[in-house]
């Protein structure tokens, strides 16, 4: 198990740094001129442009450029923006918003998507399983932004249940980005239980488990279930990674100063330093967790071995 | 080592085994590595003929179909909706709500909404399918590849995928815009495939993989005949099915994308009209002009619903495990 | 031990039989899965005794509902899409198929017991033997943690698995294919079943292994006075183990009787045609004759006799009255010596046929 995760770390190395270098290639490389857009209409002496140019690195090729970044990074410097401000402050101070928000949408993915997918697997063809068939194949069709203002619209506007901008009144406001945040992820969560469950309802162990006359409950609830959500606790704790990533339309819309809505901004201004520090930081919470994920698989399966 | 199966967020359908050690969860795409990928060859016609056959009495499919069926000749012919002009505006009817005359009202310029909204179908569903096409070009190209060579270069493409599978769609899409010079319907189609070519590659490489195994490949090669040949002459039967039910849906996932990007202000540009503008413009109106939000939101969505309903159908059909 | 005193006597539960009363009988059994493409009838009003102690085997070719009419008796049937159409299944002389779900369910455990084909698959993969054999103790007897798992070990012991006290915290993927099919075969055992019901326990198994499979069950059974009701397609484990046979075709008995009766002297074209594709020893090297054509589709059973388009007896043109194979059913009935029986309209014929050394 030791030399497995060992293993893992080492092959997410080669990972991290492509895509790092990947999302700073993208930044720096291709035509646009961050000194340029950082002046907007402003004139800039020549001399106030080679200053900023030589203090960002922007004279230097890109290898170079990004070499010396990774050599910052690794003594925990993510750089700083335009206006001096460190990008680990920006980061700091953000984290905790991107991860409260995307704590609220894995509950939500986990107790909804959870819900609805058991009961609709365990009676294939009811009502109740063609409603939740009908309401995921809904809520995967309506992009998120789209459901993000008809949330607005219905609980804020509407019914004036929850705030709709900000986060003000604590994890009260997290409820509906939450909510939308996790939507996608939580007709999927329900889809995959359902199928998941109806697979294993015909394998041969449950037949077994009503061979030895056990009560129905525990032939659902301990023999079928447990090997249910294997793939669905897994996928849900890899979301978690993904979730983060995804936050920057949710975000936006809801105008929560969470990492999502700072690369928004940064990628408008041209922040290449912020752009990378935070997408970077994405990358590896995505790494981070399906690492994490793939780890709890084994403790969840016996049949899986890591040597 | 036992490797946990992945499973894609589409539809709870297992991924496809693709080298070891990957993660492999994928956000932002409703994808699905259909898994046929893996299934014995799926040639006979009878599969084609009982899958139709199924698919005539699948109602989300008659549903999916008629709606798709509307939304290409609105995008092909919007005159036959609407005669009005979408560009010949009246400020002094600036957010006018729906009324008789204006069905949808008008929009912040004083612009007959339905003329807009109708108009905005024609970039959606071109950049759906042209992304849909670059994704499939170089998911087969850079998928058999992988498969068909193995080894080294297997493992190499391996972790290029998953590189970008770490870049959610959005974010990777929404980043390179920001640094392209000009942002119309090819530069979008483009950020979309760059980021979202993963799942198709993994699914040629999975047929090309199973295809290479499969006995009867295995006795012909044995009898001599060249391996590209054969493969070539077998992987399109067999992953006609798994790639027809993957377009479908991705293709709607891709124009959702495009909306998303375009709401964001990094997609397409105004004098364009899109259904991602229409949004964008109104998005702070929703207190006194709803409706602005309201029917794009509704065209785009139902557009999406079409391709899914279509895709999710297909896929009962074709795959005779799920039936 | 406390395994003597709790665990391996009956659970109070099973009131005792009347003596002489079968342990299971079937009356009359109908199955039918009801499926988009149609009804398959898979079981067509199937009747059969099993007696303490003895041990009935069930012949026929892969889809006659050998399976489907164990699982309908076990209570286990997939339904949807399967249905118990008609007929009764006695346990001890209870109807089974007319009591409560709670009143099947108590019988399942202590009273029958069903293994498997495929050990692997039938075991839940994510949890220890041990647990899943103690887990029979905890659920029908109440067992503590503890004594279930106590009783567990001696059960390995008890079917033979070395060092039981340390595998019993293996998992089944850890276990060997024949391990495996021990670790069933003492989970159905645990409370002392008065009927097993295997289900070709040993089809998937080596040669080597079938054979202490086969001996293992035997000794079990000599020991606990069981009813051993046996699927199998191996006819000479039949012909070592069985007492009695059941020979099914498309969903009906077509021939009953000893095992020596029917193997040495078949009453019925199917039967003598399953005899006659299996390499006797002393035919070494002769041609295998195999029943020539294919089974019938459940969904559509021919007419009159179910075999008619495959035997060579048929008789078609000038039948006797009632006894044209192919507008008249055959009803199973008996045939030389007391408890023997043929769904045969020429079953006497096929008997003397065979006896003068007329040809078929
Ligand atoms: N779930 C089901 N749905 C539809 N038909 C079924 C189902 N299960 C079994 N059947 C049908 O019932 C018939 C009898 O199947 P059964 O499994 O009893 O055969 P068997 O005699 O045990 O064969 P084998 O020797 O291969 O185990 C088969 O023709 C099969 O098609
Ligand atoms: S009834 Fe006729 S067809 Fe059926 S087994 Fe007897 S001889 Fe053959
Ligand atoms: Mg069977």
């Amino acid at each position: 198990m030791g030399r497995y995760i060992a293993r893992r770390l080492l092959l997410t190395i080669p990972v991290l740094i492509g895509a790092s270098f990947l999302i700073f290639a993208m930044v720096y490389a291709l035509p646009g001129d961050p000194i340029r857009a950082l002046a907007g209409d402003r004139p800039l002496s020549e001399a106030v442009q080679a200053q900023l140019r030589a203090e960002y690195n922007l004279d230097d090729p890109l290898w170079l450029q990004y070499l010396k970044y990774v050599g910052g990074l690794l003594q925990g410097d993510f750089g700083t923006d335009f206006s001096g401000r460190a990008v680990l402050d920006t980061i700091e101070q953000r984290l905790p918003v991107t991860a409260r928000l995307a704590l609220a949408a894995v509950i939500f993915e986990a107790l909804i998507g959870l819900t609805a997918g058991i009961l609709a697997g365990i009676r294939r063809g009811s009502f109740f399983d063609n409603l939740v068939l009908v309401t995921t194949t809904l809520i995967v069709s309506v992009p998120v932004f789209v459901l993000g203002f008809v949330a607005q619209y219905v609980f804020g506007l509407r019914l004036g249940l929850f705030p709709t901008s900000g986060i003000g009144e604590g994890w009260y406001s997290y409820v509906l980005p939450g909510l939308v945040l996790a939507s996608l992820s939580l007709a999927y969560v329900a889809r995959l239980t359902r199928t998941s469950l109806a697979e294993n309802l015909r394998q041969d162990y449950v037949r077994t488990a009503r061979a030895k006359g056990l009560k129905p409950a525990v032939v659902i609830g301990k023999h079928t279930l447990r090997n249910s959500l294997i793939p669905v606790v897994t996928f849900i704790g890899a979301d978690i990674g993904a979730l983060m990533g995804g936050a920057i339309v949710t975000e936006t819309i809801f105008n929560i100063p969470g990492l999502g809505r700072a690369v928004y901004d940064s990628v408008l201004r041209q922040e290449g330093a912020v752009v990378v520090g935070i997408v970077t930081l994405f990358v590896f919470f995505y790494i981070f967790f399906n690492l994490v994920v793939d780890i709890l698989y084994a403790l969840l399966d016996p049949r899986i071995r890591y040597d | 080592m036992t490797e946990r199966p992945p499973t894609d967020r589409a539809t709870g359908l297992a991924t496809p085994e693709h080298g070891t050690d990957q993660p492999r969860t994928e956000r932002a795409e409703a994808t699905l590595e259909a898994e046929v990928a893996g299934s014995p060859a799926i040639e006979e016609a009878s599969l084609w003929s009982d899958a139709w056959r199924s698919l005539r009495r699948n109602p989300f499919f008659l549903v999916g179909a008629l709606l798709l069926a509307v939304f290409l000749v609105m995008a092909a012919f919007p005159q036959l909706f609407t005669s009005v002009d979408p560009r010949s505006c009246d400020l002094a009817r600036s957010a006018e709500g729906p009324s008789g005359s204006a069905w949808f009202g008008y929009d912040v310029q004083g612009c007959d909404y339905y003329a807009n909204v109708v108009h905005g179908a024609r970039v959606s569903v071109t950049i759906g399918f042209l992304a849909m096409l670059g994704t499939l070009a170089l998911g087969i190209v850079i998928g058999s590849l992988a498969g068909y060579h193995g080894g080294w270069i297997d493992s190499v493409l391996a972790r290029v995928t998953d590189i970008f599978y770490g870049l959610p769609l959005i974010l990777g899409a929404f980043i390179l815009l920001s640094v392209l010079p000009e942002r119309g319907v090819l530069e979008v189609a483009l950020a979309l495939v760059v980021f979202g070519w993963m799942t198709s590659m993994r699914l040629v490489r999975s047929t090309v993989v199973s295809v290479k195994e499969a006995d009867y490949v295995q006795a012909a090669r044995a009898l001599g005949a060249p391996t590209r040949r054969i493969l070539v002459r077998h992987i399109l039967p067999n992953a006609i099915a798994p790639v027809l039910v993957y377009s479908t849906i991705y293709i709607g996932t891709l124009i959702a994308a495009e909306a998303t990007l375009t709401f964001l202000g990094i997609g397409l540009q105004l004098p364009e009209i899109s259904w991602g503008l229409q949004i964008n413009s109104a998005q702070t109106r929703l207190r006194d002009a709803a409706h602005l939000i309201f029917f794009p939101s509704i065209f785009l969505s139902l557009t999406v619903l079409s391709f899914i309903l279509i895709g999710d159908a297909l896929r009962d059909a074709l795959d005779p495990k799920l039936r | 031990m406390i395994t003597t005193s709790s665990a391996m006597s009956h659970p109070a539960p099973l009131p005792a039989p009347l003596p002489g009363t079968p342990v299971l009988e079937v009356e009359d059994l109908s199955v039918e899965f009801r499926t988009p493409k149609g009804v398959v009838r898979a079981v067509n009003g199937i009747s059969y005794e099993v007696h303490p102690g003895e041990t009935v085997a069930i012949l026929g070719e892969s889809g006659s509902g050998k399976s489907v009419s164990v699982q309908a008796v076990m209570g286990i049937l997939d339904s949807p899409p399967g249905f118990v159409t008609g007929g009764r299944v006695l346990f001890e002389g209870r109807d089974l198929l007319g009591a409560s779900a709670e009143e099947q369910r108590a019988v399942r455990g202590p009273g029958m017991s069903m293994i498997f084909q495929d050990a692997l698959s039938s075991l839940n993969p994510v949890f220890t033997v041990g647990h899943q054999i103690a887990e029979m103790f905890r659920a029908h007897l109440g067992t503590s943690r503890k004594e279930a798992k106590e009783a567990a070990i001696e059960l390995l012991d008890r079917v033979r698995i070395p060092a039981a006290r340390e595998r019993v915290n293996a998992y089944p993927h850890q276990f060997s294919g024949g391990m495996r099919q021990r670790v069933m075969i003492a989970m159905a055992l645990a409370l002392n079943p008065r009927v097993l019901i295997a289900d070709e326990p040993t089809t998937a198994l080596d040669v080597t292994v079938q054979a202490q499979i086969m001996e293992l069950l035997k000794d079990l059974q000599r020991d606990t006075g069981m009813g051993l009701l046996l699927i199998t397609h191996d006819l000479g484990v039949v012909n070592e183990v069985a007492d009695r046979v059941l020979v099914m075709y498309a969903g009906n008995v077509v021939e009953t009787g000893t095992v020596d009766e029917v193997f040495s002297d078949p009453s019925h074209p199917y039967t003598e045609g399953l005899m006659a594709s299996v390499p006797a020893v002393e035919d070494k090297g002769k041609r295998l004759q195999p029943i020539v054509g294919t089974p019938p589709d459940l969904s559509r059973i021919p007419s009159g006799c179910p075999f008619h388009p495959r035997c060579p007896r048929r008789v078609l043109e000038g039948a006797p009255p009632g006894r044209n194979c192919r507008d008249d059913v055959p009803l199973l009935l008996p045939v030389g010596s007391i408890g023997r029986a043929s769904a045969c309209h020429y079953r006497e014929e096929v008997l003397r046929a065979r006896r003068t050394g007329t040809p078929a």
